[in-house]
């Protein structure tokens, strides 16, 4: 038992809860920076904890688990955790010098703590059904953020972003109901243990597959990726750019959760047959779309969808390199794909649009920017010692290993690709005659306090690349944990006998 | 009994189906929440359909014979409060949607411009 579990889901919502009484800026702004500072603090507390002492859990009203609900921070989750709320920092530093004064009135900061409590709660509860409530409280916060400021194009993508998200969170429900009626359990660690001792005769696949449609419509898996780049292109920089770093990996990290530790009993089928060629696809049709694009945020957005076909690239190859690969990638892609928004944000904040053919010669006028862009833009594409270097290494390293010669293949080529679409935008954004209006000076206030937030993020990425020894061990470590399974269920169900409850 | 239950799941799931691929904002929003309740029902099935007691324990603490799963009908009322959120909230944005575009045709709605 260990309460700081709970503390990156209590702090954010009862933070949110007093913004929501005031609605005075200044108070607004510092009360959020507060607890998201705060929240760093505890959430790099929590993964040393697990770090050196193993796996911490939480059994909420005090209700022996499996019968309540229980939080569970391992390596993976208390890792994810730590990286949503620098993050999530970043943004709301960008947020204080990019957002319209109508914007920040409208409730940006309350619903984005909220939204810190959905995601914060989905890494770490336990129950399956629970991460269904977590992942409602997530998309509400989201279906808000996405609207704010009510712009026609905005409504209109978000009209269709709650439709689609509405439907799938009944096929969750759907998936929740299968296991229940099979398992007689939500808990998942309960799940694991009861999947192991029976024979559910194909009845998991099925409910697998469920499964896979949810997550992978979360996470923007091809071909259920068709609303994320019109979504992400209508809502103001400071939203989407936390949506793109972590909401996405959000639906990664179910996908995980639930294929290292429930739905493993027929891994030719569900991981190698099913989701292994769903991956080579995400990451192809992504890189395409991103080629094609010449808007700024458009081509970032398409390229979120090829990135999440490495993550799940990983997830389907299931060694224990593959899944570390995976889970450094997640890290990576949470620091870099939020500093390559900001990065969108603040040319648009300076341009007033984010088309590149009207946005030339920022590195001109407006140098700071474009050197943190390139070194973000480099990170993501995987040049050391930035972040992404590494964990491409180890999914590509482990796809070879595994004898998957084709997906390693086209691992590298969408790399490739991916080194395109960054130096186009370098190309047509910020190289050449200058083109278009500056609405803001690069001496100005706002531009200082943009590239504060995104050099702070930039500098995390350099630090994850230097560090990568340790960010390997981790992330193997956490792979072992993920792929064992047996700790935690140790670590939820404790000296749980299911004997002696008569079952 | 189950059967009859099965047939109603079928009725609301394929009603929100045909709502869902017609062209009308309202009636794609309204589709999307009825497929909500058609699950809600299929989850209430999933703790099995019986006579039996209430699971609340007698005064000296036994249990009053076989009693109800009370976990399914806990998560239900769980979805129908999250879904009625997100039905206030789909209405309200149906609305504003027709205010900025003057249409309720879902096809008209296409198009990658945002200036």
């Amino acid at each position: 038992m260990n309460n700081l579990v709970a503390a990156p889901i209590v702090l954010p919502l009862a933070t949110g809860a007093i913004l929501i009484l005031t609605r005075r800026l200044p108070v607004q702004r510092s009360l959020s920076l507060l607890s998201v500072a705060l929240g760093v603090v505890v959430s790099l507390r929590l993964a040393a904890q697990v770090w050196t002492e193993g796996v911490q859990t939480l059994n909420l009203g005090d209700w022996p688990a499996p019968f309540g609900i229980v939080l569970v921070a391992d390596l993976t989750s208390a890792a994810f955790v730590a990286a949503t709320y620098v993050a999530a920092l970043a943004v709301l530093l960008f947020a204080f010098h990019s957002l319209e004064r109508a914007q920040e009135e409208h409730f940006y900061y309350p619903a984005f703590q909220y939204l810190l409590v959905g995601v914060n709660g989905s890494f770490l509860t336990g129950d399956i059904f629970n991460l269904f409530v977590f992942f409602e409280l997530l998309l509400m916060s989201s279906y808000l953020l996405a609207a704010l400021g009510g712009r026609r194009a905005q409504l209109r993508e978000t009209l269709k972003y709650v439709l689609i998200n509405n439907v799938v969170s009944g096929f969750f429900l759907l998936g929740v109901a299968g296991l229940y009626r099979t398992y007689g359990t939500l808990n998942m660690a309960d799940l694991a243990v009861r999947i192991q001792t029976s024979d559910s005769g194909g009845w998991l696949s099925v409910i697998a597959v469920v499964f896979l449609v949810v997550f992978g419509l979360k996470a923007a898996m091809v071909p259920l990726h068709v609303w994320l780049p019109e979504t992400y292109t209508a809502a103001p920089a400071a939203v989407v750019a936390f949506f793109a770093g972590v909401l996405s990996k959000v639906g990664v990290y179910a996908l995980l959760r639930t294929y290292t530790l429930l739905f493993v009993e027929d891994v030719a089928f569900t991981h190698h047959w099913l989701l292994l060629p769903l991956a080579l696809a995400t990451m192809v049709v992504g890189i395409m779309g991103a080629v094609a694009q010449s808007d700024f945020k458009r081509i970032l957005s398409y390229d979120i969808v090829s990135q999440i076909g490495y993550m799940l690239l990983g997830i389907a190859v299931f060694t224990p390199l593959s899944i570390a690969g995976t889970v450094i990638f997640v890290l990576h892609q949470m620091v870099v794909k939020t500093v390559l928004f900001l990065c969108a944000g603040a040319a648009e904040r300076v341009t007033g649009t984010s088309h590149l053919q009207r946005i030339g010669g920022l590195m001109t006028t407006h140098g700071p920017l474009a050197v943190l862009y390139l070194m973000a833009g480099l990170a993501l594409v995987g040049v050391p010692p930035m972040s992404g270097f590494f964990g491409k290494v180890a999914l590509i390293r482990a796809a070879l290993e595994a004898e998957r010669f084709v997906s390693a293949a086209i691992a590298i080529v969408v790399s490739l690709g991916t080194l395109y679409a960054v130096i186009k935008i370098f190309r047509l954004g910020f190289w050449g005659e200058v083109l278009g209006d500056r609405r803001l000076n690069k001496d100005s206030r706002e531009f200082r306090g943009m590239m504060a937030a995104i050099g702070g993020l930039v500098a995390v990425s350099a630090l994850m690349g230097l560090g990568a020894q340790f960010i390997l061990d981790y992330a193997t470590a956490a792979a072992g944990q993920l792929l064992d399974g047996q700790a935690y269920i140790r670590a939820v169900l404790g000296a749980f006998d299911p004997a002696s409850y008569g079952l | 009994m189950e059967l009859l239950l099965a047939i109603t799941i079928g009725v609301v799931v394929g009603s929100s189906v045909y709502l869902l691929l017609t062209r009308e904002v309202l009636r794609v929003i309204v589709g999307s929440v009825l497929l909500g309740y058609g699950i809600n029902l299929a989850l209430f099935t999933s703790g099995g359909v019986k006579t039996a007691a209430p699971p609340i324990l007698l005064a000296d603490g036994s249990l009053p014979g076989p009693v109800m799963d009370p976990i399914p009908q806990a998560l239900i009322l769980t979805a129908i409060v999250i879904g009625l959120g997100v039905f206030a909230l789909l209405l309200a944005l149906g609305y504003r949607t027709f205010e900025e575009h003057s249409t309720t045709d879902v096809a008209s709605l296409t198009g990658v411009e945002h200036e």
